[in-house]
């Protein structure tokens, strides 16, 4: 039996040379996502945001949307978001939080539902008060920090310090693109988003993680290769379980994806794009990377100095 | 070099053997669960029978899950009263009169005692009303509940600390969850869940409630009781509270109250045997029995004012003295509403007044409906990784898809002995958990290659390919651990379920992917002596 390669054995292949152009583009991206940011921001869903969201469906099959948002939009609770989504004679409703705190909420989903419930069934209402959402809005921002720093406490415990700050460097770039999928797709951004970035955080040290125990089993092995050369290495060893594990992930996302029904696919739409970054943060930013921090503490000022001045 | 010893490979086993079979009762129904244990001789220690199974999050078999939270306004203004209703006790008690009354200010009262021996023999009681915080069983905190402040011109102060309100909020939460048991236990509704959470919060989960429009309206009122009497014209010492007979209008109702819920001992919907309409039958303990008898003889011909929560609910005319300390609260109720009010009744009064901050309410359709999605990506992503990886590894690749599957029935079973909670976000990990899972055999594959293309033998590259990948399994599994725990510390409900399966989906790789395999490749090599890697 022929059995499947996705990459050559032995392989030479410099990638590090990516870095020119990887660099720049991922700079470039990562301004881009900050500006769209601070003038367009997040589609914060109701966790975030507060108010209600409920989704009906028909008992008939058949779901008059425009009926609906012009009823929605007469009981004064303000502006309605309407919603087709998945199978036939669904729809989803989002009211902005009402004011008057906490108490105010709950007048919406009650109007709501002696209105609707003779041709509709409710599969789902969520309310989120003013201060709950404000409560998920910071432990959600204290996590990913949390998380980033925990992280590398970590690595500096377990690599030295240039690999630490390495990985870093690419979990967060890991961090800002996912925000920047975000930005553009305008997916909502929930209390699963986060756990979609926590989870792409731990994806993310775990691919740079695998390139860098490499690297520094290649460093004791070979104690004056220079740099560049000693990081190329270390990904083509690397390089064919990094494509397995990418694909294997992949593929079960995918699974979610087509299978796992509209309350989850945005959460694997999101990992799905996350291990795609990640997998490319670990080849193109976070290796390269190290050629600017240094590999080897002191000798490291010299190596990558006589490499640019060799190449020049 | 790539031996197992035979007690290795029975305890490898043993622990797999059962570990699925801890997963059993999971994967049963509530009525094939009962009749299995049912089944098992009676003999057999409990301890043995694999009972526990995983419980499936609101998200997945439908229900509400409301978040309350102790109104601390509400608390502070019902204390400060307390407090007023103290110091005036304790200034009738010492005889010394406050110039001008007692004053209602942020966090406390004030009076003004312009005479210094007054005040020398005023403050030792006043004092006597701070308590220290904390309780004796958990060592005191060393703050106490009330501050007392005398300025030179005589005005003495009784504020609350920041102290004495926390500690008020944290019983009353207690206090609140067992009223909030007893509320919903009396509505039959089936197994629901009554928590604190944080300081001043508490989470009511009831499985498959619909619309917890009832269970809303029974959080809602504060359950407070007083019988009272309809002031007569010219009364001066009265409140006026909206009657609901009159829709709402305002009546004079005189502040003396007879007797309190916490008087009664029982109270039950029933219905008129003259009018058939529905109303509350209710009995007094004897201190009530007492009081109600004795005013209600003193008073024939007069109203009574049944007040709940500030509101006149019904106000029967007094027609012969109750002194058998049983009566009934008639008034134009509906069958809900007596029903609602008996439970009211019988469970007591709230001490603080609780505001929903929170409701998710997942219908048992889309239950049903993301169990079954959620079911096919799991076996749609097992089939696509086990042919993924047999294509790739060939024979290696059979081992890890056995490990794989190994792995995943391992989650179930520690899933099932922790009773933990299964929800949507859960079996995404699950789903994803089969994708990193086979990392771990990915890692060991490759190296296994490398050492035997470097030139080493099949048995001293597999010996060496699984102990170079061993660190790295070890590192990358901690990193992804890290992001789970605090995944876990920080999330709830489902996105907590996310994290759980992670967690252990990390625990049981190291098991599956390095001495399950690391076994099934042993036994191979030692039964066909190969002399190439199968792949």
């Amino acid at each position: 039996m022929r059995l499947v390669r996705l990459w050559p054995e032995n392989s030479h292949f410099d990638f590090m040379r990516f870095r020119r152009v990887s660099f720049p583009l991922s700079a470039v991206i990562s301004i881009l996502t900050a500006v769209m940011l601070l003038t367009g921001g997040l589609n914060f869903g109701i966790d975030f945001r507060g108010g209600t969201l409920m989704e009906i469906q028909s008992k008939s099959g058949q779901a008059d949307v425009a009926e609906i948002r012009r009823t929605a939009e007469g009981f004064g609770f303000g502006e309605v978001e309407v919603q087709e989504f998945g199978t036939a004679g669904e729809v989803s409703l989002r009211f902005a939080i009402q004011p008057g705190g906490e108490a105010a909420q709950a007048g919406v989903v009650q109007k709501a539902r002696d209105t609707f419930s003779p041709n509709y069934e409710f599969r789902r209402v969520e309310t989120v008060g003013p201060r709950v959402s404000g409560e998920l809005v910071q432990s959600g921002t204290i996590g990913v920090v949390l998380s980033v720093i925990a992280v590398l406490f970590y690595l500096w415990f377990r690599f030295e310090r240039e690999l630490a700050v390495a990985s870093i460097i690419g979990t967060l770039h890991d961090i800002v693109l996912t925000i920047g999928f975000f930005v553009i797709t305008r997916h909502e951004f929930n209390m699963t988003s986060i756990a979609a970035i926590l989870t792409i955080v731990g994806y993310s040290l775990n691919e740079t993680v695998v390139v860098f125990d490499r690297t520094r089993e290649l460093m004791r092995r070979y104690k004056t290769m220079p740099a560049e050369e000693l990081l190329n290495l270390s990904i083509n060893h690397t390089m064919s379980r990094t494509i397995m594990t990418g694909t294997t992930t992949a593929l079960s996302l995918l699974a979610l994806v087509l299978f796992g029904g509209p309350a989850i696919q945005g959460f694997a739409q999101v990992m799905l794009y996350g291990v795609v970054i990640c997998t490319y943060s670990a080849i193109c930013i976070s290796t390269p990377m190290l050629i600017y921090i240094g590999l080897r503490g002191s000798e490291a000022v010299k190596v990558p100095e006589s490499r640019a001045a060799a190449a020049e | 070099m790539l031996r197992f010893s035979k007690s290795k490979i029975i305890a490898t086993a043993a622990v797999i053997v059962i570990g699925l079979l801890l997963a059993v009762p999971s994967m049963m129904s509530r009525e094939q669960r009962q009749a299995y244990l049912n089944a098992i001789p009676g003999w057999v220690p409990s301890w043995l029978v694999p009972s526990r199974a995983i419980v499936l999050g609101l998200d997945l078999q439908g229900g509400s899950h409301v978040l309350l939270e102790v109104d601390n306004q509400d608390l502070l203004r019902g204390q400060i009263t307390l407090l007023r209703d103290d110091v005036r006790r304790i200034l009738r008690d010492t005889r010394v009169s406050s110039q001008n009354g007692i004053q209602t200010i942020q966090r406390g009262v004030q009076i003004r005692v312009p005479d210094a021996a007054d005040r020398d023999r005023l403050l030792p009681r006043l004092r006597e009303l701070s308590q220290p915080t904390g309780n004796a069983m958990l060592g005191q905190t060393g703050a106490n509940t009330i501050d007392i402040n005398t300025t030179p011109d005589g005005a003495i102060t009784l504020t609350y600390t920041e102290a004495g309100i926390n500690e008020r909020v944290r019983r009353a939460v207690d206090q609140s969850i067992e009223v909030i048991r007893r509320r919903v236990d009396s509505t039959g509704t089936t197994e629901p869940s009554i928590q604190r959470q944080g300081a001043d919060r508490v989470l009511v989960q009831v499985p498959g409630l619909q619309d917890p429009q009832q269970l809303k309206a029974l959080l809602g009122e504060t359950g407070n009781l007083e019988f009272r009497l309809l002031a007569q014209q010219g009364a001066t010492d009265v409140d006026l509270l909206p009657m609901d007979d009159q829709g709402g209008q305002r009546v004079p109702v005189e502040r003396r109250v007879i007797a309190e819920g916490g008087d009664l001992t029982d109270a039950q919907p029933a219905f008129d045997t003259q009018t058939n309409q529905p109303i509350v039958n209710f009995r007094f303990n004897i201190r009530g029995a007492q009081r109600f008898g004795q005013a209600t003889t003193e008073n024939l011909g007069r109203q009574l004012a049944i007040v709940l929560d500030n509101r006149v609910i019904s106000a029967p005319t007094i027609q012969s003295p109750i002194t058998g300390g049983s009566g009934q609260i008639s008034g134009s109720f509906t069958v809900e509403q007596v029903n609602n009010l008996a439970v009211l009744l019988r469970s007591g009064a709230l001490p603080a007044k609780l505001t929903i901050v929170e409701e998710r309410t997942v219908g048992p359709g889309l239950g049903r409906d993301s169990i079954e999605a959620g079911k096919m990506a799991t076996y749609v992503a097992a089939i696509f990784v086990i042919i993924f990886m047999f294509a790739t590894y060939g024979l290696f690749g059979l081992f890890a898809n056995i490990a794989l599957l190994v792995h995943v029935g391992l989650i179930f079973g520690l899933m099932s002995v922790l009773e933990a909670t299964l929800t949507l976000p859960g079996i995404a990990g699950i789903v994803l958990t089969i994708g990193t899972a086979v990392d771990s055999n990915v890692l060991i594959y490759e190296r296994i290659r490398e050492e035997v293309r470097a030139g080493r033998s099949i048995v001293s590259g597999i010996q060496a390919g699984f102990d170079r990948a061993f660190a790295t399994i070890v590192d990358s599994n901690s990193t992804m651990a890290i992001a789970a725990v605090i995944l876990f510390f920080l999330g709830s409900g489902p996105v907590r379920g996310f994290a759980v399966v992670f967690i252990l989906g990390i625990l049981t790789t190291v098991l599956t992917a390095v001495t399950l395999t690391r076994m099934m490749i042993a036994l191979w090599y030692h039964w066909m002596r190969p002399k190439a890697l199968p792949f």
